[in-house]
């Protein structure tokens, strides 16, 4: 049985994915968003059950035992994720890259142009 | 009744959605086109608009419609099921996105479109009506997918810092929400089997409920989050003003009522009974949104901002349904999405008008504007008045019901916390229309341009706020099926 061993893999990446998104550097974040994706990939796979025995395809006659085969369709999930993940990974990559340019800063807390530190008070007269 | 090939006239079902795809690609073939483009786009939406209407139409009058593509019959393939509230809430976003591409058009920023900007507004609109229209678990997490990328595009197009900053903002939290809707989404597979929502309506009577909650959990914290909830709403109060004023306006009608609409899907339909194990955390979660989105928006001096925070008050509002469900309430919360995607779509297109004028975001140094347009400040008037609820505009209807559903139900919480919303939220917008158009002002704004496309969209909230009939019994259908979607079941074909 493999399916501990991944679960508990899945656990690690989750893990390590979130601690890296708490992280205040851009670049950390953005490999914690693809340690997380990648969590959740796993997570799908192995819900489809993890096995060698038999190919998922009903042979003519007769039948194959569910314990043997594996459900195809999260693997198709999983493939379907992973071409959004790299797309959106590629898009962080480079958003990353150009607030690193115009902003001279990896680090979250000097990213205050939103959200000026020192917000002043509205009118209190009209 | 699915294993026929569907008639042609039913193709309906997916004709908005191959629109907005094909829409999208003919104009990044044209982008070079200059303002061609543009009304190009706006023709395309147009059609859009005509061919959801006519969805909205069918189904409203002959009951839900599905679609199952390739020969894979559901629940294996993948369906598009059409009901009231997804046709209905797809014609309303593709309404937005008319007047939307009608102030870009006005706006005419041509590098901006040279690099894709009608595109991207068209790759939205289909990521969004996608989102509405599907029948299916994993494909809403495309759609999903296809409108975020979109809207990153969208939120960067001009590159300059402050939208950089804001991208980072936006692009992190909600690329983790869609991350915990996939995960959540995945265990539902792992304990259904299945992921046509049809389907899962039947399997989920027989399964683990201690199971089904905890997953319920997961896509109440991933929905929340794109909806913008209180205590995962900051991203948007820090993102939604660096664009431009009419991609605020986009981002802003559209990208929360998706969340919105999911919440609702997902756990009035799909888990009911997961709902009400949550109805407590849901009650306390909406009420400290509708109280804490129009507080916010009371100290803010960015008028976008500030428009912002009063969106996350509505969508505290909306999210109260979650907590208290009954017909009354659901249908109160589907009109309230209506609602909002008209208002604070023209809200967004009109703040642009001011800060234009004003040349200046922030409240503090505008002012004087009531001289140079007393026009604009009884536009911007009425919006107001809309967004806090007040009759005889269309914000007053969802509330109405919301309140007769919280009043039958005796859910005196949901009850004040809906009226504290709609207290607080009418000082805020009264503050606000001070500050920009009466407050002396020593040299005087320039005359305000292009309010053309906001008024497109405050004639639509006026009238149908004069006469809601059609609206209101539209939603009363759209809350009964959700509530029971025998109807809904039988459209895909499978046993109820």
């Amino acid at each position: 049985m493999i399916e501990p061993a991944f679960v508990l893999l899945t656990g690690l990446f989750a893990a390590a994915g979130i601690y890296l998104i708490l992280s205040r550097a851009l670049i950390r974040m953005v490999i914690g968003v693809v340690l997380l994706g990648n969590a959740v990939n796993l997570l799908i796979f192995v819900a489809g059950r993890l096995s060698r025995g038999a190919p998922p395809i009903l042979p003519g006659s007769g039948s194959v035992r569910a314990a043997d085969i594996v459900n195809p369709l999260p693997q198709a999930l999983i493939l379907t994720a992973i071409v959004i993940g790299f797309a959106m990974f590629a898009f962080l990559a480079a958003l990353a890259l150009r607030a690193y340019q115009q902003m001279d800063a990896d680090d979250t807390d000097h990213m205050r142009l939103t959200e000026p530190d020192h917000q002043p008070q509205p009118p209190l007269e009209y | 009744m699915a294993t026929q090939p569907t008639a042609i006239s039913d193709w309906l079902v997916v004709l908005p959605l191959l629109l907005c795809l094909a829409g999208a690609a003919l104009l990044l073939v044209v982008r070079d086109r200059g303002r061609a483009q543009g009304w190009v786009a706006f023709a395309l939406v147009a059609v859009v608009s005509v061919s959801d209407g006519a969805l909205f139409e069918r189904v409203l009058s002959l009951g839900p419609m599905s679609m199952t593509m390739g020969k894979w019959l559901p629940p294996f393939g993948i369906s598009f099921t059409v009901d009231v509230l997804g046709a209905g809430l797809a014609t309303i976003a593709a309404l937005v996105t008319a007047a939307v591409v009608l102030a870009l058009l006005l706006d005419a920023d041509e590098a901006a479109s040279q690099q894709g900007l009608y595109s991207l507004v068209m790759l939205l609109l289909a990521g969004v009506t996608g989102a509405f229209l599907t029948g299916d678990l994993f494909n809403l997490y495309v759609w999903f997918e296809v409108m975020l990328m979109a809207s990153f595009g969208l939120v960067v197009i001009r590159g300059e810092p402050l939208q950089l900053d804001a991208a980072v903002k936006y692009a992190v939290p909600n690329m983790l929400a869609t991350l915990l809707f996939l995960a959540a989404l995945g265990l539902l597979y792992g304990t259904l089997g299945t992921l046509n929502m049809a389907d899962i309506v039947g399997a989920a009577q027989h399964a683990d409920p201690a199971l089904l909650l905890a997953i319920a959990g997961l896509f109440v914290l991933a929905f929340g989050m794109k909806a913008a909830v209180f205590p995962v709403n900051a991203w948007l109060p820090a993102s939604y003003h660096a664009p431009p004023a009419a991609i605020s306006a986009l981002l802003g009608a559209l990208l929360t009522k998706v969340g919105l609409y999911a919440a609702l899907r997902l756990l009035l339909m799909l888990l009911p009974e997961a709902r009400s194990g949550l109805s407590t955390v849901l009650l306390v979660l909406a009420a400290l949104t509708a109280t804490i989105g129009p507080l916010s928006a009371m100290a803010e001096t960015n008028l976008r901002r500030a428009i912002g925070f009063l969106l996350i008050g509505g969508v505290g509002v909306a999210f109260l349904a979650l907590a208290d469900t009954n017909v009354g309430t659901a249908s109160g919360a589907v009109l309230y999405i209506v609602h909002a995607m008209l208002t604070f779509g023209a809200l967004y297109l009109l703040a642009g008008v001011i800060e234009r004028a004003a040349g200046s975001a922030d409240t503090r140094e505008m002012g004087g504007l009531y001289g140079t347009s007393s026009w604009l400040s009884i536009l911007f008037f009425l919006l107001l008045l809309a967004v806090a609820g007040v009759p005889p505009l269309l914000g007053f209807w969802p509330k109405l019901l919301l309140l007769e559903g919280f009043v039958s139900a005796g859910d005196w919480i949901a009850v004040f916390a809906l009226l504290i919303n709609g207290l607080l939220t009418l000082i805020a917008a009264a503050r606000l229309w001070s500050f920009v158009f009466w407050r002396p002002r020593s040299e005087p704004p320039e005359r305000p341009r292009g309010t053309a496309p906001a008024v497109l969209l405050i004639g639509v909230i006026v009238l149908t706020g004069l006469s809601p009939n059609l609206l209101v019994r539209a939603a009363n259908v759209a809350a009964a099926d959700l509530l029971h979607p025998a109807r809904y079941i039988a459209a895909v074909g499978l046993a109820p």
